[in-house]
């Protein structure tokens, strides 16, 4: 597999995450931000759990029907002009949208936000090759000028304060030594500015998809900025590229996604922009690119279908798991060292990545089930964790002193003659030695805990090795205190 | 009622006072109690941790130790939500899968279990004193565990002030807490902010996992609240708070 990981530096990198400040200070608005306007959007919406119902089973319609889907999808696209194309991986996807550029003698190129030429890392691909790409997202222009990489599916610059945009602005921009860059308002004017030259110079526009409409060909994106609007109509060639798993039947299936997506991902009723694309420009029309191309991405999607992971599958990459994520709330997208962070990215990355280089990502939760709670298509995000540290238990890819410690206290619990005592001495002797509500700043065996917690004591002695008889019949409050 | 008390491995070990809580108080409710003496742990660091062989194994045994009962009570949403789990563990294919279906479906968290099966009322025991109610993750999300608590402290006298962070985790996690120790004591100082924030000396909750963790952290930063798993404070004579022998 091409998919790049730096999952492996896990713990490094989360360290890392929480000792910086400017990030730490971007984490917090976000924390306290998009969960906020997501609950008060749902509590807007009486049947929003009756739609998230019909959501999630429509996604596993889908699924059930992917080829058939497809294969309609694909002979409405064509039968509007357009053309399909099928990657059965990354380097093929690369290959194509490299050849469908050259084959239009494209120099430059608009790029509208879209995580699966993230996945692809086609800009590095298309640039390798002498074209220049420009993302149009502000987020993803910023992070695209830093030589960063998204921290986040759908705000890709959440990492970032005001002031780390400003710095950005300042080196990258030409002949703008005065501008003034104190409000966001103003780095977004300057933004816009320096992006509409480009949209009148590209000769290619590549977006994603949230959804491809296999009823009528379409692809449809969702925006705040309308900066996809332009990349997708302004160039004369359009290519849409996307997941396998982004088909859905009807035009009515879409719209009722798109009723769920908006409200998890930001908390609004609709994004600003919702935007169809059908085929490529008719006579008739005033505008719209003279071709369009639909580059359909494998690249270990299908492998999913019929497996214990294919629910993942009917991801919508709204983020509010990333949102509601305590952990990812504390470390942010970077420290999964995937494009996909959070509980969506820590199920889909060992699937593309392979386990043996992303084993933190699924035991990098507590299993809290924020994001299963919040999870417009009802993805059992915990459970399928769970499997892959089931996968990687197997594959004894786990710490052997984990897996040592768990053995030992397993042999124990099943042994309750020997448990007991045991037990018992162990926090006799530790709560005798603290004394009453005492507790140890260091355990011997127990840094992992103590480096930054004391170990409250035990009482002393346990509970079931105390207890005198095996029944004990109700003693009613009134009776007692006769 | 005949019930069976789970006493949860982390009770019997470190706080044997709660079990004894939760004895008396189902006790007090009406209840006649077994607490099986062979009972050791439900499984979950195995089945969390990927062990499909141990969880099973130990699966087996929580259904031979609560065979029998009308209900198996646990003071921990953590465990009762894991006996939740027990068919999943065993699989579809089990031949004792109708058994840990029937156990999981007769299986209660405590403070739950009080309120809405006995509709118990505690002896007065909380006049004057405000508190703050950590919930728990597996006995919020899994179990559906909210009012239950908040209604026994209210009905013992106690008056709640909640937090604003009360239902984001606290970074406990099972063995999350010593494999990312970093990230799940970021996890603790923010709850632990937000606790503060209420003014309240005392944070409760149900799970005694969650608040070893706290206290240990609060204690750690020598700030000054205090920890109690709910049930200790619905008895007369319960033991120092967790945290409570801090300078």
């Amino acid at each position: 597999m091409s998919f790049q990981v730096h999952s492996q530096d896990f713990i490094a990198r989360s360290r890392d995450a929480l000792a910086d400040a400017p990030l730490q200070s971007a984490l917090g608005k976000l924390r306290m931000g998009l969960s906020v306007r997501r609950r008060e959007a749902v509590a807007a919406l009486p049947e929003f759990e009756a739609l998230r119902e019909e959501a999630a089973a429509l996604r596993d319609y889908t699924l059930a029907t992917l080829d058939r889907q497809l294969e309609t999808f694909e002979a409405q696209v064509r039968a509007r002009g357009g053309e399909v194309h099928w990657a059965p991986d990354a380097a093929s996807a690369r290959a194509i949208i490299l050849e469908l550029c050259q084959r239009y003698g494209a120099k430059k190129v608009l790029k509208g936000k879209s995580m699966v030429t993230e996945e692809l890392e086609l800009n590095e691909h298309l640039e390798a090759h002498g074209l220049r790409c420009v993302e149009t997202d502000l987020g993803e222009y910023i992070v695209q000028l830093r030589r960063e990489r998204p921290s986040h599916i759908v705000a890709p610059a959440i990492h970032l304060r005001k002031e780390d945009v400003a710095e950005s602005f300042a080196a990258h921009h030409v002949g703008r030594e005065h501008a003034d860059r104190s409000t966001a308002e103003a780095l977004m004017a300057e933004a816009r500015e320096e992006l509409r030259a480009h949209f009148l110079s590209a000769e290619v526009g590549i977006t994603g998809a949230n959804f491809a409409i296999a009823e009528t060909g379409s692809t449809v994106i969702v925006t705040n900025e309308g900066n996809g609007d332009l990349t997708q109509s302004l160039p004369k060639v359009h290519i849409a590229v996307t997941g396998i798993e982004k088909v859905v039947p009807t035009l009515e299936d879409a719209s009722t996604l798109l009723r769920v997506l908006a409200r998890s991902a930001t908390g609004q009723e609709a994004s600003v922009y919702t935007t169809f694309s059908t085929g490529p420009r008719r006579p008739e029309d005033p505008d719209g690119p003279e071709a369009y191309h639909v580059v359909l991405v494998d690249n270990g999607r299908s492998a999913m279908l019929g497996t214990e992971f294919e629910a993942m599958l009917r991801c919508i990459r709204c983020g509010a798991c990333l949102n509601h994520c305590p952990v990812y709330g504390q470390v942010g997208g970077h420290a999964y060292g995937s494009v996909y962070p959070g509980p969506m990215g820590a199920v889909l990355t060992p699937q593309l990545a392979g386990l043996d280089d992303t084993v933190h990502l699924p035991t990098a939760s507590t299993f809290c089930g924020a994001c299963e709670a919040v999870c417009p298509v009802k993805i059992p995000l915990p459970s399928l964790l769970r499997r892959w540290r089931q996968r990687a238990y197997d594959a004894r890819l786990d710490g052997d002193r984990a897996r040592w410690l768990l053995r030992l206290w397993a042999f124990f619990a099943a042994r309750p003659r020997l448990y007991h005592p045991l037990l018992s001495a162990a926090t006799m002797m530790l709560g005798w030695l603290a004394g009453p509500g005492g507790s140890f700043r260091r355990l011997l065996g127990g840094k992992a805990w103590t480096e930054s917690r004391n170990f409250p004591a035990p009482e002393g002695g346990s509970f079931l090795a105390g207890l005198q008889g095996e029944e004990f019949a109700p003693t009613p409050r009134k009776a007692r205190s006769r | 009622m005949r019930v069976a008390l789970l006493v949860s491995c982390l009770v019997d070990g470190l706080r044997p006072s709660v079990g004894a809580a939760a004895l008396a108080l189902l006790r007090e409710a009406g209840c006649t109690v077994r607490v099986p003496r062979q009972q050791t742990c439900c499984g979950q660091p195995a089945w969390n941790s990927g062990d499909r062989a141990t969880a099973q194994a130990l699966a087996l045994k929580v259904l031979q130790d609560f065979a029998d009962v009308e209900a198996v009570v646990v003071p921990s949403g953590s465990c009762a939500g894991m006996v939740r789990q027990l068919p999943e563990v065993l699989g579809p294919e089990h031949p004792r899968l109708g058994e840990a279906e029937a156990l999981a479906a007769r299986c209660f968290e405590i403070t739950d279990f009080l309120v809405n099966q006995c509709d118990f009322t505690p002896a007065p025991l909380g006049a004057g004193q405000t508190l703050t109610y950590h919930d728990s993750c597996a006995g919020l999300r899994e179990l559906g565990v909210k009012s239950a608590p908040r209604t026994l402290l209210e009905r013992a006298g106690y008056t709640l002030t909640e937090m604003t962070q009360a239902e984001t985790c606290c970074g406990f996690g099972g063995t999350f807490c010593v494999k990312y120790p970093a990230v799940s004591v970021a996890m603790a100082d923010e709850k632990l902010a937000s606790a503060r924030a209420t003014g309240v000396p005392l944070v409760t909750g149900g799970d005694l996992g969650c608040l070893i963790h706290l206290a240990g952290r609060e204690e750690r930063a020598e700030a000054g609240l205090s920890f109690r798993h709910v049930l200790e404070l619905l008895v007369p004579t319960p033991a120092p708070a967790l945290g409570a022998g801090h300078p």
